[in-house]
């Protein structure tokens, strides 16, 4: 078990409120458990990133924080998570996932035109004026810059963007339904250089307004968007520094070993 | 060693000439009825009550019957098996008593359809009271092809990618929601053509029918869903067995508007998949 606090990143983020907070989270598959007891702090409006190797535990980590993991058979959860100091699991589970929205690993759109993509979550929460649904759209697509490439073909259907198009348009659809949190799981993992640069744009233009978490396989992603780096290994959390300190001068050797490319 | 180009040639014979057999005798059967049926059709026939004793006339009460039944049928059967498929599929946990229930389904398609008839007879027109009637010889045809529709529904939405249910539920919304707005709009098309194929079966069933439904001779249309009717797979069997002297023409006639009416369901089914299938973009 590692529990984080880091005296530096304390007094630099004191003034910043504690969105997420994660407390000894153990997470089991059936008998496997792929998490052992990890504590973490997020930030309000920071962009955190989780890096590490395949079956590290980061994905699974972000997949508690909206509970998509519940549809994981014979998954459970031990610890607390807290979302505004609330413990998530006193929520709805609807109304959580509509706080914490999710961009997820390949561009996921909906079979339906790209307007009705954009559109889904907020009519699902009961917004049906054509109006007030058209603003959104409009407002969705453009924090998700996909708004001047497409604004001439909202009723086409979303299958025939690009992937990199694509996938902006799944964060448009996750910003839609006004979330303040963001989870990332892999977004560019399917993705050419030019539309990951776009997406990493995007998510550095949404810092603002939203509380950023982003798993990543790729350690220069981490280190070109993120402010705080978190790296996972066999479902322990080895070291959370600020990004620079973590790619710079890592603490722990493993974390060095990863960052530098000898393992993962 | 065979040269493999040989062996290629030769199992690609094989494959055809088996596809061939298979086809053969279905293009035969359906020719032959196409042939000796059709001089038996007409207008009159269509529309006509049968007169003297069945040996002449039209054969229009058995088609408004089957018709009225295979209906019947569809609105019993197709509401119960596809929310049956959507509670197996979408709510029923991982447990013991679902896979009971999934192996009485594989187990109850394959109950031979004169077991449905005996049935039928005992539960809806003796016990329930129905006597024969549409409504009992429809709930009989409906238990029978349940099972056909759940499995085709079920093949149907666990088609629809799991993904598409956890974008939905990961923007909140609920699970009801994903299934109403996101897995049944994409399942309909399987759902929609099992269904067509279930019920076309159904329609030309005879030992459901025989007890719970089926008339001998009655020359007016139902008017309510307790009335007897005569339906047309009976009727065929009727006029090839227990009226001496019917004529090819009537007998070939009656089959051949049967045989139509199954393959306009089938081929509005297969049309319907295929017209779906250009939309479906995954």
């Amino acid at each position: 078990m590692v529990t984080l606090t880091n005296p530096k990143s304390e007094t630099l983020n004191s003034k910043q409120n504690i969105k997420i907070k994660t407390n000894n989270l153990k997470i089991w598959y059936g008998s496997h458990q792929v998490m052992h007891g990890v504590s973490i702090d997020v930030y309000e409006n920071e962009i955190l990133a989780a890096i590490g190797p395949a079956n590290s535990g980061k994905t699974s980590f972000l997949k508690c924080i909206n509970r998509l993991n519940d549809l994981i058979p014979r998954s459970k959860v031990e610890g607390e998570i807290l979302l505004d100091d609330k413990n998530i699991y006193k929520l709805s589970v609807s109304s959580l996932r509509k706080r914490v929205g999710m961009v997820f690993a390949l561009p996921l759109p909906l079979p339906l035109t790209i307007f009705d993509n954009v559109a889904y979550g907020p009519r699902m929460h009961g917004i049906k004026e054509k109006k007030k649904l058209s603003e959104i759209v409009e407002s969705s697509l453009r924090s998700s810059s996909l708004w001047d490439e497409v604004k001439d073909r909202l009723n086409s259907q979303a299958m025939k963007l690009s992937g990199g198009q694509q996938q902006r348009l799944c964060i448009a659809r996750t910003l839609a339904v006004e979330p303040e949190v963001i989870l990332y799981d892999e977004p560019c993992s399917g993705l050419d250089p030019i539309s990951t640069l776009k997406v990493e744009e995007t998510m550095r233009e949404l810092k603002s307004r939203y509380t950023q978490i982003l798993v990543t396989n790729n350690v220069k992603q981490a280190a070109r968007v993120s402010e705080r780096t978190a790296f996972f290994l066999m479902g322990e959390l080895i070291e959370l520094e600020e990004t620079a300190q973590l790619f710079t001068a890592p603490k722990d050797k493993r974390t060095d070993d990863y960052i530098s490319g000898r393992f993962g | 060693m065979l040269d493999p180009r040989k062996t290629e040639k030769i199992m690609f014979t094989l494959f055809g000439l088996a596809t061939a057999i298979v086809i053969l005798p279905v293009i035969i059967i359906c020719a032959f009825i196409f042939i000796q049926g059709l001089p038996g059709i007409s207008l009159q026939f269509l529309l006509d009550i049968p007169r003297h004793g069945m040996k002449g006339g039209g054969i229009a009460p058995a088609i408004v019957g089957t018709i009225y039944l295979t209906l019947a049928t569809a609105v019993f059967s197709i509401p119960l098996g596809v929310f049956a498929a959507v509670y197996l599929t979408e709510y029923a946990g991982e447990h013991f008593l679902k896979r009971l229930i999934e192996i009485s389904i594989v187990n109850l398609a394959g109950v031979p359809s004169i077991v449905f008839g005996l049935f039928g007879l005992g539960l809806f027109v003796i016990f329930l009271g129905f006597g024969p009637s549409i409504l009992a010889g429809a709930l009989t045809l409906a238990v029978m092809t349940i099972p056909v529709i759940i499995t085709a529904s079920r093949e149907a939405l666990t088609s629809v990618p799991k993904t598409y249910r956890e974008v939905s539920l990961s923007l909140g919304a609920t699970k009801w929601q994903t299934i109403r707005h996101i897995v049944l709009p994409n399942a309909a098309p399987g759902i929609i053509t099992g269904a067509i194929l279930g019920l076309s079966r159904a329609a030309g069933e005879t030992a459901p029918i025989l007890f719970t439904v089926a008339a001998f001779y009655l020359p007016y249309f139902p008017n309510s869903v307790f009335d007897q009717a005569m339906v047309l797979p009976y009727h065929i069997y009727v006029l090839a067995t227990q009226v001496p002297g019917v004529s090819p023409k009537i007998q070939y006639g009656t089959v051949l508007v049967l045989v139509g009416l199954i393959l306009i369901m089938n081929f509005s089914a297969a049309y319907l998949r295929a017209k779906f299938r250009k939309r479906k973009t995954w």
